[in-house]
């Protein structure tokens, strides 16, 4: 790993307060019906369950992709097409990702792709 | 639960002084202290979080072993699959990330004067104390099954001295021998956990010991992940495993650990070579001793932040809590964990608390090619913890070969993450 999980953990909290407030009020626009916008602590702790698989910070340790640092519409349709049951090579992700509502998803995308610093 | 005079003369009284100030207040000058007690997938993960996301906090953690050994993944050991080593964990990683971590028993809490008391006679101040105990076993609560019996015959629930006996008994058994387990009613940790070690235990007969049996004596009529794991074992072990449900007169009720002979309730008696008995059990001691425990021997939190719904300022994880419908597992403490960690961090530094929200993926190991998994998704609604509606499930029954191997790799490459996600390694 380039960093310490506890610095890149840092690093998410402080980066994602700065930067996803404004994407969060940005996706209304895109997103259908979606519920109340996650606030940044909210998000923080949905992603914090991500780091189960996809490695500490969403920073791979082998065999389950990457998450940190993947472009946002990349990871909005994987997350999507999970939800959708048309990934075809999905395995648990689609009973996982039912479980979150489109709001949720969209912030998931945005926390995600910001790289660690 | 109060220290009697001897603890409290014993104790280090360093703490004292502070103890006159409300803990808001300690908060704010920056000198909050949290002790977390058990470094499993609860713990460790609470006291790394809350460091993360509140560096100015002092957390401790305190954890009897140098190493932590996992039961996630004791199962493949019993099997031959991984190396004792590679489910053992040290600490160094938390102390690197700022947790002070001390190897010592917790054997008592003052929650009025909000101190734990340590085997080695030091007392810890806090301002919040989490509780990540585990489980103890309900010793008698099965006839004839205590401590000495465990000896005999391991439940090996605890990984641990007790997974390396079974291992031992299985390898010194001779090929034609019987394996039986008994598996208690729910709720108990790890609901998959029985029925994949049968498995891990088949693929080790397979490969060395072919014309041996395993026998499941149940006491429940259906268990996780059931359809999935009986088609597995049909599939890789043939009729090699026999499970005997409840109502088939699968309820053991009593045990004769010496001769490794056990007795069911309709009175039938099942003698074994190898036996490994799971009992009943409940919160490690020290919830109870902290008085969060209620009648039923387990824990009973508030959902949105697992705070003891009994005593304040004391946080529960994990197996030994009423998480239902989440079930006893360590990706589930884990998230259990993270959402202490962040309520902690948000009411010490005054920011807002985050809404909880918690997962659940258990993979379990049929054979080396053939994983399967069940998933959950868990929020609060209305004070109660609820399933997502339409989140989570078990593995599809018609999947195919390519499909199992992918959640064998899966299951392989989740250990490595949230192992380290919570012990770096």
């Amino acid at each position: 790993m380039p960093q310490s999980p506890l610095s890149a953990v840092r690093a998410a909290v402080w980066l994602s307060a700065a930067l996803l407030a404004p994407a969060a009020m940005a996706q209304t626009a895109s997103s259908p019906a979606p519920a109340a916008n996650p606030a940044v602590q909210d998000i923080s702790v949905i992603a914090g369950t991500c780091a189960n698989c996809h490695g500490p910070n969403g920073q791979s340790t082998g065999g389950i992709p990457t998450l940190r640092g993947v472009g946002e519409r990349h990871l909005l349709a994987r997350m999507q097409a999970f939800k959708a049951g048309t990934a075809t090579d999905a395995t648990v992700m689609t009973r996982l990702m039912k479980g979150y509502d489109d709001a949720q998803i969209q912030a998931l995308a945005q926390w995600f792709s910001k790289e660690a610093k | 639960m109060s220290f009697n005079r001897r603890e409290i003369l014993g104790s280090a009284i360093a703490g004292a002084a502070s103890l006159a100030l409300p803990s808001i207040v300690r908060a704010q000058a920056g000198s909050a202290h949290v002790v977390v007690v058990g470094g499993g997938f609860g713990g460790a993960t609470a006291a790394r979080y809350l460091k993360a996301r509140a560096p100015q906090v002092r957390v401790t953690l305190i954890e009897p072993a140098q190493t932590f050994y996992t039961c996630p993944f004791s199962n493949l050991y019993l099997a031959g699959l991984r190396t004792w080593d590679s489910i053992g964990h040290s600490y160094d990683g938390l102390r690197k990330a700022g947790i002070d971590v001390i190897h010592a028993r917790a054997d008592n809490v003052d929650t009025h004067g909000k101190r734990v008391l340590l085997s080695t006679g030091q007392a810890l101040s806090y301002d919040k104390l989490v509780l990540s105990p585990g489980i103890d076993m309900r010793w008698n609560a099965l006839e004839g099954y205590d401590e000495a019996a465990a000896e005999l015959a391991p439940h090996a629930w605890k990984a641990g001295a007790q997974t390396q006996l079974l291992k031992k008994q299985l390898d010194a058994m001779p090929d034609g021998g019987k394996f039986v387990m008994v598996i208690p009613a729910n709720p108990f940790r790890c609901p998959p956990g029985p029925y994949e070690r049968a498995a891990m235990v088949a693929h080790y007969f397979k490969q060395h010991k072919p014309k041996s049996k395993i026998l499941l004596l149940d006491n429940k009529d259906a268990f996780s992940k059931q359809g999935l794991f009986l088609s597995g074992y049909k599939a890789l072990y043939g009729d090699m495993i026999e499970w005997v449900k409840q109502s088939d007169d699968g309820q053991v009720v009593r045990v004769d650990a010496k001769n490794l002979e056990v007795e069911t309730a309709f009175g039938t008696k099942h003698k074994a070579d190898v036996l490994n008995v799971i009992p009943p059990q409940k919160a490690g001691f020290i919830a109870e001793r902290a008085g969060v425990t209620d009648a039923s021997g387990w824990v009973p939190i508030k959902p949105e932040s697992f705070e003891s719904q009994q005593v304040k300022d004391v946080y529960v994880l994990g197996d030994a809590t009423q998480a239902a419908p989440m079930p006893k597992s360590g990706f589930a403490a884990n998230t259990q964990g993270k959402v202490a960690a962040s309520v902690i961090a948000a009411e010490l530094t005054g920011k807002p608390a985050p809404q909880a929200a918690f997962a659940n993926t258990c993979y379990s190991l049929i054979g080396t090619d053939y994983g399967i998994s069940v998933a959950g998704v868990y929020r609060t609604d209305g004070g109660k913890l609820i399933e997502v509606a339409g989140s989570g499930g078990v593995s599809p029954a018609n999947a195919d070969a390519g499909f199992r191997k992918a959640e064998a790799e899966y299951g392989a490459a989740w250990y490595k993450a949230i192992s380290t996600d919570i012990w770096d390694r």
